[in-house]
């Protein structure tokens, strides 16, 4: 069954958790910008956690449903509604065939990621549905989605069609992740990092400024990178590095100083001084970044970085499976 | 995780992309558990992996990279022995150096006259050191020194796929249409990039390349 898209909005992509094991050839691992929360949205409609989804920035879209579907979304602090009805974030809502899910403007953050029960069935390009949009391929026709584009879904799994029973009189879940799951945007945003390759061409006053002053996210970022305006970040000596990886939550500072946190899309390899990266399980609140925020920089150790993912995931297992046990005991009483 | 073969300031000779390409080959056959992915630069590796697979496979959970190192360490301690020169290809790239171009540019920089510039760029073999920037786009070592030319002040926003260009000592070509700040010479009529093959670029890390020049009418026959 396919999805109208009556209005596409500032830019909507269809995004998975992402293309890997292409690296080595220039490919960008792309997703979700914040691969957690369409993995936390797919969860809640019944999806693998992988599924396509949408991403959708600063609101503006408008969908059409031709059959009953589970959605559900995370992110920024965007008004999504059916009809009437507020969905907030975090929580399954069931759309009936014929009616209109509205993202509305973003009162605060960036982005939001919208699970529909089966997926978004695109092609998979390289091992991913999402959406290259440098490279112009993956997802829809490797563009974003436009004004009345037809968008088809997958079957609805054996755990969406009994979450369909379940909303049937009540439409929306009451059950819900942790809210800095489902809403992981901050007004005063700290991205914590470790140390970056490069760390040590940075003189301890300039370790400093980074650590203790604030950047503002100004407008020529994009899903490449977070472009900052702050103090300014020079390495101890000049000249040209010999280009190497960089990745999303690399930090790397170019010759005027002013320091870019790449994102998912961002390019594989790159020749700036690399002074940090933000540690994963803060790649949510870098996603919400828009333009005039203000960012915090805290360095934490590798280890805590890695403590602090291995505890989400296992959380993350745990709400899984909390999922599984409401869906087998609707399936148990129909 | 980077690994790097030696500091990654100043130009990187020739001779390290041995070593990388050798110790790639053999980081991939040690099927470090936890590892996603492994991408050459040209003095470093890079090791994508995910924490929690590698202490599912026994890393404690405060000791990680150091778990990962000592693989990784094992891994590459017998690099040259294990290196198979096989694996490298020669490949030929015909480009027609008659389209519009940053050629007379060259010219005035280099002080060398087309033609020369034209021979001299297409009698050198060069390696592929690595691929990046965007999908399938080949840095290639080997430039002759005197053809070196800095970026554009100002990068152009639309390069068109195929596009060879000169950026500083470096040279390579933009596989797809894309922003790029160097300077153009000519045009392949070759796809880098092809995401629906297998594998999607044409050339990779290691691969000797000779560029051929072809006259204006062979580049169309072959585009259309």
């Amino acid at each position: 069954m396919k999805a109208n898209v009556r209005r596409a909005g500032f830019l909507t992509t269809v995004q998975d958790a992402g293309r890997e094991g292409f690296r080595a050839l220039g490919v960008s691992l792309g997703g979700a910008l914040d691969s957690f929360a369409l993995r936390v949205a797919n969860s809640l409609v019944g999806n693998d956690p992988g599924a396509a989804g949408l991403e959708v920035t600063l609101g503006g879209l408008e969908l059409a449903f031709a059959d009953d579907r589970i959605v559900a979304w995370c992110g920024g602090a965007f008004d999504v509604r059916v009809g009437p009805a507020k969905i907030p974030a975090g929580h399954a809502a069931l759309i009936h065939s014929g009616e209109e899910l509205k993202i509305g403007p973003a009162g605060n953050g960036c982005r939001s990621w919208l699970a529909l029960s089966g997926g978004i069935d695109v092609p998979v390009v390289l091992g991913s549905r999402s959406t290259d949009l440098r490279a112009r391929f993956g997802g829809f026709d490797g563009r974003a989605l436009r004004d009345g584009d037809e968008i088809s879904l997958g079957e609805n799994s054996r755990e969406a069609s009994a979450l369909i029973d379940k909303l049937r009189s009540k439409r929306i879940s009451e059950w819900r992740p942790a809210h800095d799951w489902s809403s992981p945007g901050s007004a005063a945003p700290v991205l914590r990092f470790v140390q970056g390759a490069d760390w040590n061409r940075f003189d301890d006053s300039t370790i400093q400024r980074f650590s203790n002053e604030s950047y503002a996210v100004s407008s020529e970022s994009d899903r490449m990178g977070v472009r900052l305006r702050g103090g300014q970040l020079k390495p101890k000596e000049d000249g040209d590095l010999v280009s190497e990886a960089v990745a999303p939550g690399t930090i790397q500072v170019p010759p005027s100083g002013q320091p870019i946190l790449l994102l998912g899309d961002c390019q594989t390899i790159g020749g700036y001084p690399k002074i940090a990266n933000v540690i994963t399980i803060d790649f949510p609140i870098a996603a919400q970044l828009r333009v005039g925020d203000q960012v915090r920089f805290r360095e934490a150790s590798l280890s805590d970085a890695q403590r602090l993912l291995l505890d989400r995931t296992h959380r993350f297992e745990e709400f899984r499976r909390g999922l599984s046990l409401i869906s087998d005991e609707i399936s148990r009483r129909s | 995780m980077i690994v790097r073969f030696r500091g990654n300031a100043g130009d990187p000779p020739r001779k390290d992309l041995k070593t990388v390409l050798a110790a790639e080959q053999c980081l991939k056959n040690a099927q470090i558990p936890g590892v996603i992915e492994i991408a050459p630069a040209y003095v470093s590796i890079v090791l994508f992996y995910d924490p929690s697979r590698v202490v599912i496979s026994g890393a404690n959970v405060n000791r990680v990279v150091d778990w990962l190192a000592e693989w990784i360490r094992r891994a590459i301690s017998n690099t040259d022995r294990n290196f198979d020169q096989a694996e490298i290809r020669q490949i030929e790239v015909p480009v027609c150096f008659e389209l519009d171009s940053d050629l007379d540019e060259l010219v005035r920089h280099t002080g060398i006259e087309r033609q020369e510039i034209i021979n001299l760029y297409c009698a050198t073999e060069y390696r592929v050191s690595c691929i990046g920037f965007t999908p399938g786009f080949p840095f290639f070592s080997g430039l002759p020194r005197e053809l070196a030319m800095p970026r554009r002040a100002i990068p152009r926003k639309d390069v068109p796929a195929g596009s060879v260009g000169i950026g500083g000592s470096q040279t390579g070509i933009y596989p797809i249409r894309s922003p790029g700040g160097w300077n153009i010479i000519g045009r392949t009529s070759l796809r880098l990039f092809d995401p629906q093959k297998s594998p999607p670029a044409l050339l990779r890390a290691g691969d000797r390349v000779r560029f051929r020049p072809i006259p204006r009418h062979e580049f169309e026959s072959s585009t259309t």
